[in-house]
């Protein structure tokens, strides 16, 4: 089947089976692998990415759905001039990673938590990337990033493609 | 992991996802949110030929008052029931439970309507929805009907729902400012309940009717704690009524927990939720 999804500002069209899951979509048919899957079961969160300014688990969606949708990875997340994300530079400021693996979920998710809640407290922040896991643990310096993030303003709950769709 | 193939219809009407029901019968599975489906496919333990998405009808997700009922689109998304007014007022349970589903990413996805075509006895709002009582309301190629919520789960995985029909609506009594309360037990902080009770009503069948108790994971499907409601109705204390939550459930064992052990926490958790429904001071562990 056909579909067309716009991917990190940029529209596409492609020819995929019906079974096609994001996470694959992504990965082989657009080549953005900062997109990790680890559990494959809707678990991890490794593989989260915004969806029509909702975080969701790609794995566990299928290409198919997300036809006319907005869809934002990590990639999508630097401006054209290189800038980084607000989550992105506090993940770096805060050192909010370790083996880096769940790191592209953890900011996505990150941002969904943002974006529904600009001024979380340390307990909310925890409670809203319950979906996501570390294995490394390296909690605390995630959620030190996402209180800093949250110091930034709006922007850190934003995805780029979705202040330009407002209009 | 990787689905089976099928073909993808995706129909714009409750009418034309019903055409593709009496077409496809059996061969067909409806998708809303996929987080129940997608995973069983994904592990080929479902593999329908057709896949029905519903997710692209308007006007399947919405929560209103509707005389004496709230009214809940079978389209509407746990994170949408979560933060709804309408429901924060007249039915809180419901928000409140759609908030202990899974994670933010599952509730952006999962609908109402999806987890109660599900069946699975270890869900959140199935759980709160038969504590609340109410209806089901359905529609097939004959117009729609209405399935009490009581009667609706049959087993694991097992519905009233036909082949050829679709959920569109859930109804449920409007409790206003009766007592609740939503316990869930779980090993980790996203996890399915191990057990869960939940409670609706008043004591002395005040607002929002006597006192009722649901559980998860007690049986093959979500069930009310009957014994517990007929103790509460003749006069029972709580602690009372809750020792005979485990009576006439048939809970299942695996690593998490044994028979035994279930029968525990559903008597421990009936007696909490009653107590936060009904006001009381909250039991020790």
């Amino acid at each position: 089947m056909q579909i067309s999804i716009t991917v990190n500002g940029q529209q596409r069209t492609d020819e995929v089976e019906p079974r096609l899951l994001l996470a694959h979509y992504l990965r082989e048919v657009c080549g953005l692998k900062a997109t990790n899957l680890g559990c494959d079961t809707t678990s991890c969160g490794a593989c989260t990415v915004i969806v029509d300014g909702l975080s969701v688990k790609s794995c566990t969606v299928l290409a198919a759905q997300t036809d006319g949708a907005q869809v934002t990875t990590l990639e999508g997340l630097t401006g054209p001039d290189g800038e980084m994300h607000p989550v992105q530079k506090a993940f770096r400021e805060e050192h909010g990673l370790q083996c880096g693996f769940c790191t592209p979920g953890m900011v996505m998710a990150a941002i969904g938590v943002l974006a529904d809640n600009p001024d979380p407290t340390d307990r909310e922040i925890r409670e809203g990337l319950e979906g996501n896991l570390c294995r490394c643990t390296g909690y605390h310096n995630i959620v030190r990033a996402v209180q800093s993030a949250a110091g930034a303003g709006p922007a850190a709950g934003q995805v780029p493609q979705a202040q330009e769709v407002a209009r | 992991m990787i689905p089976g193939s099928f073909e993808y219809v995706r129909p714009t009407s409750v009418e034309e996802a019903i055409a593709a029901l009496v077409e496809h019968g059996d061969d067909a599975k409806v998708l809303a949110g996929g987080h129940s489906l997608l995973p069983l496919m994904k592990l080929r333990l479902a593999m329908p030929a057709v896949l029905i998405d519903i997710s692209r009808i308007p006007g399947l997700s919405y929560v209103r008052v509707d005389g004496d009922e709230v009214a809940i689109g079978a389209g509407t998304r746990h994170h949408e029931l979560e933060k709804d007014a309408v429901a924060a007022a007249e039915v809180p349970i419901l928000p409140y439970v759609a908030s202990q589903v899974g994670d933010p990413q599952v509730r952006h996805r999962g609908t109402i309507g999806g987890t109660v075509a599900h069946s699975d006895p270890a869900s959140d709002l199935p759980t709160a929805l038969l504590a609340l009582g109410g209806t089901v309301v359905v529609q097939g190629p004959n117009g729609r009907r209405s399935i009490p919520l009581t009667d609706f789960w049959l087993g694991f995985f097992e519905t009233a729902l036909a082949e050829d029909e679709l959920i569109v609506e859930i109804r449920v009594p409007r409790t206003g400012s009766a007592g609740w309360a939503y316990e869930k037990f779980t090993r980790r902080a996203n996890d399915w309940p191990i057990v869960a009770a939940a409670a609706v009503g008043s004591r002395g069948g005040g607002a929002g009717g006597p006192l009722r108790v649901a559980l998860a994971n007690m049986a093959g499907a979500v069930v009310r704690a009957t014994a517990t409601e007929e103790a509460l109705a003749r006069g029972a204390s709580i602690e009372e009524a809750a020792a005979l939550a485990d009576q006439g459930t048939s809970p299942g064992a695996d690593m998490h927990a044994d028979q035994e052990y279930r029968r525990h926490l559903a008597r421990l958790l009936t007696r909490r939720a009653l107590e936060k429904a009904a006001g009381a001071p909250a039991a020790a562990a």
